[in-house]
């Protein structure tokens, strides 16, 4: 059945399309923006908090430490993490090393299949961010075998940790500089917030399915 | 394609206007939207410059679509995507129900898609034993109270909060009544979580798709669309043919000209873009994702360079929230998918002019819709072009239904006035005649309509080439 009508559809297409010619040029594309590293920053601060993200800016040596305090504030038993990434190294070594608290590591090793039931009922759960795009206020993600998708959509409260030196101006300049068209992965994203809606009256509430906190960490060093 | 039962559009709009809850409810929710889009596109000869630049890249796709589909196809299968092609939303309907039962799946989470909409592919699953769920909060909301979107963007506008209480307390079991914001979001989100969990299949539309890397893009912000396309085992993502765009780069200054005009965003919460199923050694993501392209009457629209266009819609919606008809009357009235004023020419474009057409006549010709479209599209052009059609027996008019609106007494009428307006002397007697005689035009025919909400016309005694001749011109 899809094989004729494919085929007719681009028997239609294909007629039509005989007839018209390429437009010659394309107008200048957005406005090229060069900010300073501290300004990068500054700026996604800026509109994320706008967009009620939580951003805590700190240094890569004991980033740990916070998210312990920020975890603590929330009263959050459970936290899910991807073992094999960097991050997911270090929060081990910190938490083993730190004994005498309440948190739980949970670590997301199996397929989902095995795990979707402590996947949605974990407190939080904490990724990486590949980068960032200062012009509009996003975090970039790229999730991958060892930092699955869920994880970053499924749990109340989504952490993640970024490193500044990876902010980029705009989407396009990420696009570009990361060759992005050569190696678009399973699935990316770009997170601006945590969730919300204004489905009702125009009026905004935040965290109808994703989560409903964001913070992130910026890795300034 | 799709055949609607014929809409009574002149009962609905007077049921609309003498809806003073409605109307109120829809202008304060446009008023919003008309003003928060303005402070993402401030400056204007910047929005100048990015609509130029969206029209241009739509134009650029669509002048090379069907090597573009291809290559989208190509890309796709390669990335582990099965494609399908659909000719009418019947075809797309079936190809749903297919995958779905070689799955044995009953239930199915649905992220915003306005094409399934226009496949009315709940009501086609649910005959079939299939549980087809809105999560989309709004489209949640009028799922619950079986209607249909009054907005492309928000499809729940045309409900207060005070409504929407309601219709939670009585649809949702064991619901208490509230009428605040956030609770009423908090009793969607458990109780869709369930069924996000429990869902065999997700579907969801596609914003833009591209050709270059077979990359899935879907914009939104509240993350149900997001839980669609990742937590059922098996992915059916929906689109227009008219969706494929040719590059990654394409992409940054049409997401900003699609969420700004849409919600005044100058990014959604989340760009979710989708490339490949789930690949060897990856934890979760669907293990299975199908792409189906639907055609469904665009194939033809694209064949006419006038009309082609149309297919340049982005599906923002900010021509619905600028128009002073919809304003007044609401989405619903319009009886068909797409409401406003790219509605009024692409329902008549999809349905024929003999079932849709009628839509093109709601409009002052105003322009807005024009002057905010983020990719240009001359709706305002389009519309008279149906108008045009409607009447027109030419074999050149490509519209379906051309010429459904051509009777006998409007030809005559119009033949006579063209005699009388060619010739001064039938012009000078025929009014002289009718001056004299103290005719006004009779209240018949297509007058009749015509004259129910404008006074209509008088002839003075003496017109004015008699004045002129005697009291000649005085010059300034």
């Amino acid at each position: 059945m899809s094989e004729g009508s494919r085929d007719r559809i681009f028997s239609r297409l294909h007629a039509a399309s005989r007839q018209t010619s390429t437009p010659d040029s394309q107008p200048p594309g957005l406005p090229i923006l060069e900010y300073s590293r501290k300004e990068k920053i500054e700026k996604l601060k800026t509109l994320m908090e706008a967009m009620r993200t939580e951003v805590h800016i700190g240094s890569a040596k004991n980033w740990e430490t916070s998210l312990a305090g920020i975890l603590d504030q929330r009263k959050v038993k459970s936290l899910l993490y991807a073992p094999r990434t960097d991050i997911g190294q270090s929060l081990e070594n910190h938490w083993k090393n730190d004994s005498g608290h309440s948190l739980q590591l949970i670590p997301y090793e199996n397929d989902i299949e095995q795990l979707k039931e402590t996947v949605f009922n974990v407190d939080a759960g904490i990724t990486s961010a590949v980068g960032a795009i200062a012009e509009t206020g996003a975090l970039i993600l790229w999730p991958s075998e060892k930092e699955p998708r869920l994880m970053s959509i499924v749990p109340t409260i989504h952490i993640a940790v970024l490193n500044a030196d990876t902010i980029h101006n705009t989407l396009l300049e990420a696009m570009q500089k990361e060759n992005w068209s050569e190696k678009m992965p399973t699935n990316a994203v770009l997170v601006s917030g945590p969730s919300k809606t204004a489905d009702i009256e125009m009026t905004l509430a935040f965290g109808v399915h994703g989560p409903k906190e964001l913070i992130v960490l910026i890795l300034e060093d | 394609m799709t055949h609607h039962q014929q809409v009574d559009f002149d009962d609905n709009v007077s049921r609309a206007l003498n809806d003073t809850q409605l109307i109120k409810n829809i202008k304060a929710a446009m008023g919003t939207l008309v003003s928060k889009r303005k402070t993402i596109f401030s400056n204007e000869a910047e929005t100048e410059q990015l609509r130029t630049l969206g029209n241009a890249l739509k134009q650029k796709a669509l002048s090379k679509l069907p090597q573009l589909l291809e290559q989208l196809e190509e890309k796709c299968t390669q990335n582990g995507i099965k494609v399908h092609w659909a000719e009418t939303t019947s075809e797309a309907n079936h190809q749903v129900l297919e995958i779905m039962r070689s799955h044995g799946a009953t239930r199915l989470v649905k992220g915003k898609s306005m094409v399934s909409e226009e496949m009315e592919l709940n009501a086609f699953l649910q005959k079939n034993g299939i549980e087809a769920l809105e999560t989309d909060l709004g489209e949640f909301i009028i799922q619950l109270n079986h209607e249909k979107p009054a907005h492309i963007i928000v499809p729940a506008i045309h409900k207060n909060k005070d409504q929407i209480s309601k219709i939670f307390h009585e649809k949702i079991p064991n619901t208490p009544y509230t009428e605040d914001v956030a609770e009423l979001t908090a009793i969607a989100r458990k109780t869709l979580r369930k069924k996000f969990y429990e869902a065999e299949v997700g579907l969801s539309g596609v914003n833009f798709a591209v050709a270059e890397t077979g990359t899935l893009c879907l914009v939104e912000n509240e993350g149900n669309g997001r839980m669609c396309t990742t937590v059922p085992g098996v992915h059916i993502a929906l689109m227009g043919l008219e969706k494929v765009v040719e590059k990654l780069e394409d992409l940054p200054p049409l997401l900003r000209l699609l969420t700004g005009s849409a919600t005044g965003q100058l990014i959604t919460t989340y760009v979710n873009m989708i490339t490949t199923a789930r690949k060897q050694g990856e934890k979760d993501g669907p293990k299975e994702v199908h792409l189906i392209i639907l055609d469904n009457g665009r194939s033809q629209i694209f064949a006419d360079p006038d009309r082609r266009q149309t297919l340049q819609c982005i599906r923002c919606g900010t021509c619905l929230s600028h128009c002073p008809v919809y304003n007044r009357i609401g989405g619903h009235a319009y009886g068909y998918t797409y409401p406003g004023p790219i509605g009024k020419i692409l329902n008549p474009q999809v349905e024929g002019l003999k079932a849709a057409g009628v839509l093109a006549t709601a409009s002052s010709l105003c322009n807005a819709c024009e002057e905010v479209c983020p990719v240009k599209i001359q709706i305002p052009d389009l519309i008279r072009r149906i108008r045009n059609e409607s009447y027109s027996k030419d074999p050149a008019s490509t519209m379906e239904g051309h010429g459904y609106k051509r009777n006998l007494l409007e030809t005559l009428t119009w033949m006579i006035w063209e005699k009388t307006n060619t010739y001064p002397i039938i012009n000078a007697v025929g009014l002289k005649i009718l001056s004299v005689l103290g005719i006004t035009l009779p209240k018949i025919g297509p007058l009749k309509n015509w004259t129910r909400y404008r006074a209509r016309p008088e002839l003075a005694p003496k017109s004015l080439h008699e004045l002129v001749k005697h009291h000649g011109v005085d010059h300034e």
